[in-house]
């Protein structure tokens, strides 16, 4: 399967999908958005991938949409951005969080717009030290969309998710780890080999258990206490039918590592 | 059975599974048949207490077969039996649980609202695609749903054919529980299997005064109510319940 604007591997039960639009900063055309989303709706339906490592090639992570393609003629009827949005970003970002298998985020670079959200989208972010992240919609008068303004308060608390949309300033990856946005700050040249790693180990855990988990914690921010101690009810019913609880049990008990399967 | 299979699932408790996979549970006239008379057969076993009808895990039932919609003209519609196998749907007495995993699309979503009660799952999906046919919902889409919801959602609903997450059909009153989708037959079973513990007589009672809701006016219904709680007070699992909770000690019921 040849594409134009991004690499896709598959290895040890690890996805890999790295934008590959260095030129442009890796931002987002149509063509891109159909790639990434015919890839990853593959990948949450085979079993065979038990973890997604989205990444980029060049100096940026992804600028967000590309530009070119929304030229504004100033004389002309305005633009309808929700079109867009409505058909590319927010299935995408369904993708991400709805993806029942672990997704990582390795960020090389600049993760801008709608480049920084998707990357806060995903389960575990690994940021380079040289990468940043900025909000960038403000300067422009727009919104932070691809749930931007849903995952920043989470992530950070009101007052440092206003201050960052309002404001656009660009977050180092130190800044945006102190902020509690992602989960690692590693070397620039220690990127791709550390992400891989977390990788091909959780492509070895219990998918289905991490799945549950994934779930429980997304559903949590909308739930209130009662609601998720019902949901950490059920969704453990669940896991406790799963083959691979029997056999993290099994291998306990034998004093032996355990071979997950992921279901 | 051809098209569905049914087992005994806990005491009193039948689950009926809509078995037509390959066509995701397409509600041709042959299953409806089944459907209908297996339930009059269920309706006269005494010890069947509460019924379970769930599809699979991914759809609960398509619309109907649009092969054979397709074969009707108006005056073979006219004399069509689906009518009246929805009729013996609706008649059966005991309490009928609708488990929804997946679609539940025109007739699958009739099919639905014919349940006492509506449990689904997350992966849950409502719609009434006829609209996009030229048609409208011919088995009460237009009439139970509205009443459920009121006239504005139904109104929005069988116009565009949206499609209605679990989470929407929970809100507003479709449904009366939403769960993972892998327990929703489980919690389903749970709550037939709670409801066949209960005394026979006043369960039928109960059922049949809130099915006239939408049939009386609210004096009516009260009567009619009134003359179930009067009626009641001669059976003995009345006394049975009272002379039970007076001794501390759980009621049996034998339905008499």
């Amino acid at each position: 399967m040849d594409y134009q604007t991004i690499i896709v591997e598959e290895k040890n039960a690890v996805g890999y999908l790295t934008f590959n639009r260095p030129k442009q900063l890796n931002s987002f055309n149509e063509t891109m958005h159909q790639e990434v989303s015919k890839v990853m709706k593959s990948w949450a339906k085979d079993s065979k991938i038990r973890a997604v490592v989205i990444s980029a090639e060049g100096r940026g992570f992804c600028a967000g949409q590309d530009l070119n393609d929304r030229v504004v003629d100033p004389n002309a009827d305005a633009p309808d951005l929700g079109l867009s949005i409505e058909k590319y970003y927010n299935p995408l970002i369904k993708l991400i969080t709805d993806m029942p298998k672990p997704v990582l985020c390795a960020v090389n670079g600049v993760a801008a717009g709608a480049g920084a959200n998707i990357a806060l989208a995903c389960d575990i972010v690994l940021a380079a030290k040289s990468a940043s992240f900025i909000q960038a919609f403000c300067r422009l008068g727009l919104v932070p969309d691809s749930g931007g303004t849903w995952f920043l308060p989470r992530l950070v608390g009101r007052a440092q998710a206003m201050g960052l949309a309002m404001l656009g300033d660009k977050v180092s990856a130190e800044q945006a780890l102190q902020l509690g946005m992602i989960w690692q700050v590693v070397e620039d040249d220690q990127l791709k080999a550390e992400a891989g790693k977390m990788a091909e180990h959780l492509a070895k855990q219990p998918t289905y258990g991490l799945s549950l988990i994934k779930k429980a914690i997304h559903a949590a921010a909308d739930n209130n206490l009662d609601e998720q101690l019902i949901l950490e009810r059920d969704l453990q019913r669940l896991a406790g039918r799963s083959s691979d609880y029997k056999e993290g049990v099994q291998a306990f008990m034998q004093k032996r590592t355990p071979q997950y399967t992921g279901c | 059975m051809d098209y569905l299979k049914s087992s005994l699932a806990a005491p009193g408790v039948v689950l009926i599974e809509l078995n037509r996979p390959e066509k995701r549970n397409a509600l041709n006239n042959a299953t409806l048949k089944e459907l209908a008379d297996h339930l009059q057969q269920l309706d006269a076993d005494s010890s069947v207490k509460a019924v379970v009808i769930t599809g699979n895990p991914q759809c609960f039932a398509a619309g109907a077969d649009l092969n054979e919609l397709a074969q009707l003209d108006v005056v073979s519609i006219q004399q069509d039996q689906r009518p009246l196998l929805w009729k013996g749907i609706d008649e059966f007495s005991k309490p009928l649980i609708m488990a929804v995993n997946g679609y539940a699309l025109g007739a699958g979503f009739e099919l639905a609202l014919h349940g006492d009660m509506i449990i689904t799952g997350e992966n849950a999906q409502f719609a009434l695609p006829e609209i996009g046919l030229g048609m409208l919902p011919g088995a009460g889409g237009t009439q139970r749903l509205a009443r459920l919801v009121g006239q504005q959602l139904a109104m929005r609903w069988a116009m565009t054919g949206e499609m209605v997450s679990a989470t929407t059909a929970l809100q507003h009153g479709i449904s009366s529980q939403v769960c993972p989708s892998g327990l929703t037959v489980q919690y389903a079973l749970e709550l037939a299997t709670k409801i066949a513990a209960q005394a026979p007589l006043a369960i039928r009672a109960i059922k049949q005064s809130l099915k006239s809701i939408h049939e009386v006016t609210l004096s009516q219904g009260l009567k009619l109510e009134r003359q179930h709680f009067v009626w009641l007070a001669a059976t003995q699992d009345r006394q049975e319940g009272i002379q039970a909770f007076l001794e501390k000690r759980k009621p049996e019921f034998r339905g008499v």
